[in-house]
């Protein structure tokens, strides 16, 4: 348990970078492409579908789905390099 | 077979296993009560979430609300799913890590106050109830067209059922409960708009129709079916299907106050208590969000495949010609026509057809004539009723599909509202139980008087949730729901959110905090919704987007007070920055 208190808070530095950089993804694809940048993205067209428009309504909702599995990997990583890792769970 | 047949098998057989799985694993412990001792997968806490999280409103009335809005539709969409990506990162992880039973349970000990659990518990209970009323309406309607009852009556019998389960069985009983009912609620959901989707596009991945081409006059005349619905909707005067709104910052706002609410709903936490530890938490989270995408990006098809199959079978027809379904859903209250220009034929257009719900003149008929109206007429020329639940509800019966298809539906929509409704009914009786009875009032009550109470206070909430389903305070399912996110998006995101990443904040900040975040918050809605008729909102924000900036005034107010009043104890400070380390979260615990 030596350098505990270092490498916590070198984990809580990592782990809040991490966290950031998901929720900037997150904002984007759905305020973003969504709604703010919605008229912009609807001059192209994914399969016929204002691509503004299929964003609001699909793609945001995949993009969330991907961004989670994204962070459990992460995060899993996380825990391995500072020996913070827990037994895996079925 | 008669339709009737098949809806008592389905039902039957559903609500056979759910009472089943209830009496397998009731609770005996308060520890099972709450938390199901923290044994369960992540896989199949994914579905449990997923199938608590789907209430009444998402299943029936999302679709149709999308239907009618297009585009302005993508707030609920976005909304009840970005909420997860906050959920994950900014909450559950620490609160599995902390390891109490309740919401209130982390903010008490975190902001070390009874006071402070109190206002959670007040906050709680009143989410949770907002909530819970628009499950017991979704109950009531299914059961009124299912068994040809009044809908108060069915309310009655759905609030019986959810407190068999919910009562007995605690979070154990819920989480297997809740399992089968998202299989149930995903094949009935998915099934209709598989083959409506074959029908339609040609294409039997009913998600993939927003990108698809309409087929159904023949595969000469293919247009991308977007195409087609702009071309219809402006051809009767709506506007364009994909069209924005005209009041950008309101569909941000809502959007935000749904995903920040989602975020601070009490009775998703709770479900992440159930799971082994941190890691388990991580993976249970993207497993709930994937059974809830596979629902949620079918929505947007089904809206856009009912819309169109709607306007097609019913504008411009006579009325002699008009299908079953659409003469069952008149005598059912949900739809209405008025031959304003006395023609024999449906006009279906933009506009309203009456101020408010129909008003009918005599009971559902019996000859094929239909069903007077007496409400004052508008100008429109648009002479079709509909309640936009029927979109979900009547789908399979538009689309010509088979008696045991209709049957599944309603199976599945008692299995969402059922779902919900146990869920919160649990938060709300543990609100009670653990964190008002046992933590404040009398410290010294054994296990199983404490679950006594637990059941006691989910039948008296089950009452007056069931009043409210009956006299609903907002007649739109979803519109009922949406104001519960608002609550827990002043209320208890932002308080935990700085629970967990801020050392500084104070017993008295958190509390002055969330009273005035929850009490503005609930002011604007009560202002605009009960008091007055104006539409006037700041800034042309509606009530269903005001938690986001109360959100913003939980915040302030915390840390104003919080820099003006003595810091946290040292063993807070440590309590914070241990639950910000996964390892060591062990089984949840309740004392």
């Amino acid at each position: 348990m030596k350098n505990n208190n270092i490498s916590k808070s070198g984990y809580w530095a990592e782990s809040l970078r991490l966290v950031t950089q998901l929720l900037l993804i997150w904002f984007f694809v759905s305020f973003g492409c969504g709604i703010l940048f919605k008229d912009y993205l609807d001059q192209f067209s994914l399969g016929g579908a204002p691509l503004g428009f299929w964003m609001a309504q699909q793609g945001s909702i995949i993009c969330f789905v991907a961004l989670l599995v994204v962070y459990s990997r992460w995060m899993n990583k996380l825990d391995q390099k500072y020996g913070f890792e827990e037994e895996e769970t079925n | 077979m008669d339709q009737t047949i098949w809806n008592f098998i389905f039902i039957g057989i559903t609500f056979g296993v759910y009472i089943g799985i209830a009496i397998w694993s009731r609770a005996g412990s308060t520890k099972e009560y709450y938390t199901a001792s923290g044994g369960v997968s992540p896989f199949a806490n994914g579905m449990a979430t997923a199938a608590d999280w789907m209430s009444a409103a998402t299943f029936i009335s999302m679709a149709g609300g999308i239907a009618a809005a297009g585009y302005g539709a993508s707030k609920f969409l976005m909304g009840w799913t970005g909420g997860f990506v906050l959920l994950t990162t900014l909450m559950v992880p620490y609160l599995r890590k902390f390891g109490k039973a309740t919401v209130p349970d982390f903010i008490g000990d975190r902001f070390y106050s009874n006071g402070a659990r109190l206002v959670a518990v007040i906050c709680a209970i009143f989410i949770c109830m907002t909530y819970i009323m628009g499950q017991m309406r979704g109950v009531g309607i299914v059961f009124s067209r299912l068994f040809d009852i009044e809908i108060w009556m069915g309310v009655l019998i759905g609030g019986g059922i959810v407190f068999f389960y919910a009562g007995l069985g605690g979070m154990k009983g819920i989480t297997y409960t809740q399992v089968a009912q998202y299989c149930v609620m995903v094949f009935s959901y998915t099934i209709p708009v598989i083959f409506i989707s074959i029908i339609i596009t040609g294409n039997a991945i009913p998600q993939l129709g927003l990108i698809g081409n309409y087929i159904k006059d023949g595969p000469e005349t293919s247009v991308p079916l977007i195409v087609k619905i702009n071309q219809i909707s402006t051809d009767l005067g709506f506007s364009e299907y994909t069209a924005s709104t005209s009041n950008t910052l309101d569909m941000f706002c809502i959007t935000a106050a749904l995903m920040i609410g989602t975020a601070g709903l009490p009775h998703v936490i709770v479900r992440f208590f159930t799971v082994k530890n941190v890691r388990a938490v991580r993976k249970s989270a993207y497993w709930t969000l994937g059974f809830i995408a596979i629902i949620y990006l079918t929505a947007p098809a089904l809206g856009l495949f009912a819309r169109t199959n709607f306007v097609e079978e019913i504008n411009n027809k006579r009325y002699a010609e008009a299908p079953e379904w659409f003469k069952n859903w008149e005598n059912q209250g949900m739809i209405a026509w008025v031959d304003k220009n006395k023609d024999g034929v449906m006009q279906y257009q933009a506009g309203q057809v009456f101020e408010g719900k129909p008003i009918y003149a005599q009971e559902a008929s019996t000859d094929g004539s239909p069903r007077p109206v007496i409400n004052p007429l508008s100008d429109s020329p648009n002479e079709v009723y509909y309640d936009r639940d029927i979109i979900v509800l009547a789908n399979p019966e538009m689309a010509g599909l088979p008696k045991w298809v209709i049957a599944l539906v309603m199976a599945g929509c008692v299995a969402a509202a059922l779902s919900t409704a146990a869920g919160l009914l649990l938060v709300l009786s543990t609100s009670v139980s653990h964190d008002l009875m046992k933590k404040i009032l009398k410290p010294d009550i054994s296990d199983k008087q404490e679950i006594r109470y637990a059941r006691m206070a989910s039948f008296g909430a089950l009452v007056v949730a069931a009043y409210f389903g009956i006299n609903p305070p907002s007649s739109f399912v979803a519109k009922t729901v949406a104001f519960a996110f608002g609550l827990a998006a002043s209320s208890f995101f932002p308080t935990l959110i700085m629970g967990i990443f801020s050392k500084k904040i104070n017993k008295q900040g958190a509390i002055a905090g969330m009273i005035c975040g929850i009490g503005f918050t609930l002011g604007y809605i009560v202002y605009f919704q009960f008091l007055t008729q104006s539409k006037d909102y700041w800034f042309g924000i509606s009530p269903e987007g005001i938690g986001f900036l109360g959100m913003f005034i939980n915040f302030a107010v915390a840390f104003i007070v919080s820099a003006t009043t003595p810091p946290p104890p040292q063993e807070v400070q440590e309590l914070v920055e241990n639950i910000r380390i996964p390892q060591g979260a062990g089984k949840a615990i309740n004392h």
